[in-house]
């Protein structure tokens, strides 16, 4: 018994969420012969482990959206939602088929995704920059930090007809919008990364003889890669969020346009399938820069 | 090299003892300084840190004298805030003094003066471990050829061959504390400097380490200052034990540990010479932690 019980308590796969302790009783009360003794059992094993909890994950990842959807499409067909505003799921995908079949969808995703690849580069490239420069020059970072924290909170909307007039009504003003909301959040995190570097490493670098060009090269920067990925994922984000508002006025093509001009015409179908494209879009984005991370950063911790 | 020389020259910017000796660039005009005698690797005079805290200063060391042996391991005890590690920071040219003067060998060609071990992980997370074990040879301009050589015998030695393409996040402390003391190894420095390199591994791995420490030592014979709170490790590893004074830091004694090398503290342990100086060791710090222990106020 004794024996039993210690191996199943080394069984790895009873999960911590349960304490083994609460649900069994603690003592046998006046089971005949012997002394009574306080039973500690591991949990039963549920099976799977570790691997049946990612298969869970991917399951309800794959279930929670598919739910709202069928939610959604009874919701829409018990009249419980008015199918004129919010349409339903099966009359969305009635138009995005057609519409991703004709090529149409495609050329507006070129459109919008080389917007958002160049504003993203213009913007994340002199943020990193200027992150790190300010990060390692405390003279540079007080200089600049006033001029950052004031123009930061400056709502990028707010400042497009000011981009149109400089930037006119072609593929520069988009490019700009994406970048001026993805350069900010570059910047902020690749300070911070280097800020936050542990001071034992300066020693350590300083110890061992270090100049101050070995320093950037083997601590600074690559301490900073995991802040500074942070904040290129964060802008990812935020490039999404903007492609629709560069798109709002003065283009022809684009996913974030196809939103604005299927409202003008209050076609839903047509505006919710731009939106799902978006959505889409975005996720795979995430995803890619995910895995650019993992080559980039291999010491990164799980 | 240039920056090298800056970082001694920073170490002796004192109350003007030893100008004509700052003024002489060269390592090797340094060595040449009648201030150091023969058979001493480190001496330092009249030692004093003191730490601006704003309001008030605090001194950590006061007027600190020593003189470190050539090729000696010297074990540094005292009670906690007694300037320890203060006092190899400084050697180390991590902290300037302010006052008093360090003199040190100069190392022969491009080696480094100093490296240390510290007490916290302090690997870079960032690099293999082979590149960590490497970073002061390659900061020292060491090819890379020349470098994984050294590199590859080291982590022989501290067992660490199989880890070598592994990042410090794949391996347990006290591996990690291991890369670290490897590290300093390969730089192979003139004077090391270990900061209570095994004070946070556990029992079992602080025995396995002082080991392989001894057994790499044993073929340099390195000058080594060991900070540890251990009495027993001071016995084990060390030639002299330096008893520290309470706040502010000063030399209370020197103690000479005459059991031969190797030692094993299993068999120390019942040793009367062993015993002996345990106790002559505890009732010299004892004594410092009880006077540290009247000396502390509430912290305001």
């Amino acid at each position: 018994m004794n024996d039993t019980n210690r191996e199943r308590q080394k069984n790895p796969s009873g999960l911590r969420s349960q304490s083994p302790r609460e649900d069994r009783p603690r003592g046998d009360a006046g089971a005949g012969g012997g002394r009574d003794a306080i039973v500690i059992e591991a949990p039963p094993d549920k099976g799977g482990g570790n691997w049946g909890r990612r298969a869970f994950g991917r399951t309800v990842a794959f279930l929670s959206p598919s739910l709202l959807l069928v939610v959604w499409e009874l919701l829409a067909r018990w009249g419980a939602i008015d199918e004129r505003l919010f349409s339903r799921p099966s009359l969305i995908l009635g138009t995005l088929l057609p519409l991703l079949r004709s090529g149409e969808l495609l050329s507006h995703i070129a459109v919008s995704l080389q917007r958002i690849v160049l504003g993203f580069l213009a913007g994340a490239a002199p943020g990193v920059i200027l992150g790190l420069s300010m990060g390692l020059f405390p003279p540079l970072r007080a200089w600049l930090m006033p001029l950052v924290s004031s123009t930061f909170p400056i709502p990028k909307l707010a400042i497009m007809p000011l981009i149109l007039i400089v930037f006119g009504l072609g593929e520069a003003s988009k490019v700009f919008t994406i970048g001026i909301g993805v350069f900010y959040l570059v910047l902020i995190n690749s300070m911070t990364g280097v800020l936050s570097i542990e001071p034992i490493y300066l020693d350590v670098a300083k110890t061992f003889g270090a100049s101050k060009k070995d320093f950037y090269l083997t601590v600074a920067i690559p301490g900073s890669l995991p802040m500074i990925f942070a904040g290129l994922k964060l802008g990812m984000g935020t490039a999404l969020l903007l492609i629709v508002a560069a798109e709002m006025s003065a283009a022809q093509a684009g996913v974030g346009w196809m939103v604005w001009r299927a409202y003008d015409m209050f076609d839903i179908e047509r505006m919710f399938s731009a939106l799902l494209t978006l959505a889409v879009l975005g996720y795979l984005l995430a995803i890619l820069l995910e895995t650019i991370e993992r080559k980039v950063i291999p010491w990164k911790e799980k | 090299m240039e920056g090298k020389v800056d970082a001694v020259l920073k170490r002796r910017t004192d109350a003007g003892m030893d100008r004509v000796a700052v003024g002489e660039r060269s390592a090797v005009g340094w060595s040449r300084s009648p201030a150091l005698p023969p058979g001493v690797s480190v001496k330092i005079s009249g030692l004093t840190k003191e730490f601006d805290m704003g309001d008030r200063s605090v001194v950590a060391i006061d007027r600190l004298d020593l003189a470190v042996r050539d090729g000696e391991f010297l074990c540094i005890v005292g009670p906690s805030g007694c300037g320890k590690t203060t006092l190899i920071r400084t050697i180390a040219g991590l902290e300037t003094q302010t006052n008093g003067t360090i003199w040190m060998k100069p190392p022969a060609n491009r080696r480094p003066l100093t490296a240390m071990v510290f007490q916290t992980d302090s690997v870079f997370p960032w690099m293999t471990v082979e590149d960590n074990v490497g970073y002061g040879l390659k900061m020292q301009g060491v090819s890379k050829s020349d470098r994984d050589a050294k590199v590859q015998s080291l982590l022989r030695v501290t067992g660490l061959e199989k880890f070598g393409k592994s990042y410090p996040h794949q391996l347990s402390g006290g591996m990690r504390q291991r890369v670290n003391v490897a590290r300093a190894f390969a730089a192979d420095p003139e004077i090391l400097l270990m900061d209570e390199p095994f004070g946070l591994l556990d029992e079992q791995n602080r025995m396995i380490l002082q080991k392989e420490l001894m057994d790499i030592w044993r073929e340099s014979r390195k000058t080594t200052l060991f900070i540890t709170h251990s009495v027993d490790e001071a016995i084990l590893l060390g030639d002299r034990i330096l008893v520290m004074t309470a706040h502010p830091g000063r030399v209370k004694e020197i103690i000479d540990i005459d059991i031969p090398r190797p030692r094993d503290l299993i068999t120390l342990r019942g040793d009367a010479r062993f015993i002996s100086l345990y106790k002559q060791v505890w009732a010299l710090l004892s004594e410092e932690v009880l006077r540290s222990r009247a000396q502390e106020t509430p912290h305001s």
